[in-house]
């Protein structure tokens, strides 16, 4: 799509924003709707919409595919890895309780630390899985559409 | 006004969903699943469920259309017209449509506040959350801390798919293969 101004210039444009509300529905997420799902999706969405106007050689170079294959075990880890602590800190698996003096605020501590590891995994699953389909075919010519 | 905005948008829907069966060029089907999805997303926000109609909108009109979009890519523009109609997919379609709004009549109704989900456990997190996660957002409450393992397991049912598809589709075959030549 090199010869699409409007649509380069529009995607520049976007992209910043959409990152940040993915960051504000991943960290707002406590109190206001969304969570680590919809914002992994958004911030995977922010990636994909810079690969479809700026080709998906652009956004491989920008987050390789190395980069994100780990990035789908890390979320998973931070996850589960939340609750193998607070096994060592003396709670059950996952009772964020034991991660702070405070009750509630070791509640806080730990739901923030596993809706990040949903949002990682989150979005690298669906970066990895766009990177899986587009980089099969050839890039198509606009005609073809 | 709530009544007619909801059947309003269940028409919108349902006319989506006849225009998907009968249209033959699949970037237009595509298109069109995504409009089912925001109108899906719309009626989740009638319905209170935001945290729903969020993720319904993220990944249903945003993430799936792209994905469809990538596939049409690999495979065909157009649906091929079958060489002739069969009545059977029809007599399917109706059976198991009938077979699950039969299976609606038992349930309650919608804000029923007799329902088993209001007097079960419902009740118990709306009390407990306040005071022992202090939240304001229940859902996010009940999903992370109630729910932890159940959200775990969601996870792991993505990181399962995502894995899936990058041994399958993905470019690990193809790192092999780059690392063979090179040796």
């Amino acid at each position: 799509m090199e010869h699409h101004l409007i649509l380069r210039v529009v995607t520049k444009m976007l992209v910043g924003p959409i990152l940040l509300y993915a960051l504000y529905v991943q960290f707002h997420g406590d109190f206001g709707p969304g969570g680590g799902f919809q914002a992994g999706v958004i911030f995977a969405v922010a990636f994909i919409l810079f690969g479809l106007v700026f080709s998906l050689r652009q956004l491989r170079k920008l987050v390789p595919d190395w980069v994100v294959h780990q990035l789908v075990a890390l979320g998973l880890l931070l996850y589960a890895g939340t609750g193998v602590l607070t096994l060592f800190l003396g709670g059950n698996f996952l009772d964020y309780n034991v991660l702070a003096d405070v009750a509630y605020q070791g509640q806080h501590w730990g739901i923030i630390a596993i809706e990040l590891g949903v949002g990682i995994t989150v979005f690298a699953v669906m970066l990895s899985i766009y990177y899986a389909f587009a980089g099969r075919p050839p890039q198509l010519d606009d005609k073809d559409w | 006004m709530e009544l007619a905005i909801t059947i309003l948008l269940f028409l919108a829907l349902v006319s989506c969903a006849i225009a998907i069966a009968l249209v033959r060029n699949l970037f237009a089907v595509v298109m069109l699943s995504g409009v089912v999805s925001l109108l899906a997303a719309l009626l989740f926000i009638v319905m209170d469920a935001v945290d729903v109609a969020f993720t319904e909108a993220a990944v249903g009109a945003g993430i799936s259309s792209v994905l469809m979009l990538g596939t049409i890519a690999l495979t065909a523009r157009n649906e091929k017209v079958p060489p002739r109609y069969s009545l059977v997919p029809l007599a399917v379609v109706s059976l198991t449509g009938m077979v699950l709004i039969y299976g609606t009549l038992d349930m309650p109704n919608f804000g029923d506040k007799n329902a088993p989900v209001q007097t079960h456990v419902g009740p118990s997190y709306i009390e407990r959350t306040p005071k022992e996660i202090k939240v304001p957002n229940f859902v996010t409450g009940v999903l992370a801390s109630y729910r932890g393992y159940d959200t775990l397991g969601e996870v792991t049912v993505v990181f399962t798919a995502g894995l899936g598809v990058i041994l399958l589709l993905g470019g690990l075959g193809k790192r092999r293969k780059r690392r063979r030549e090179s040796n």
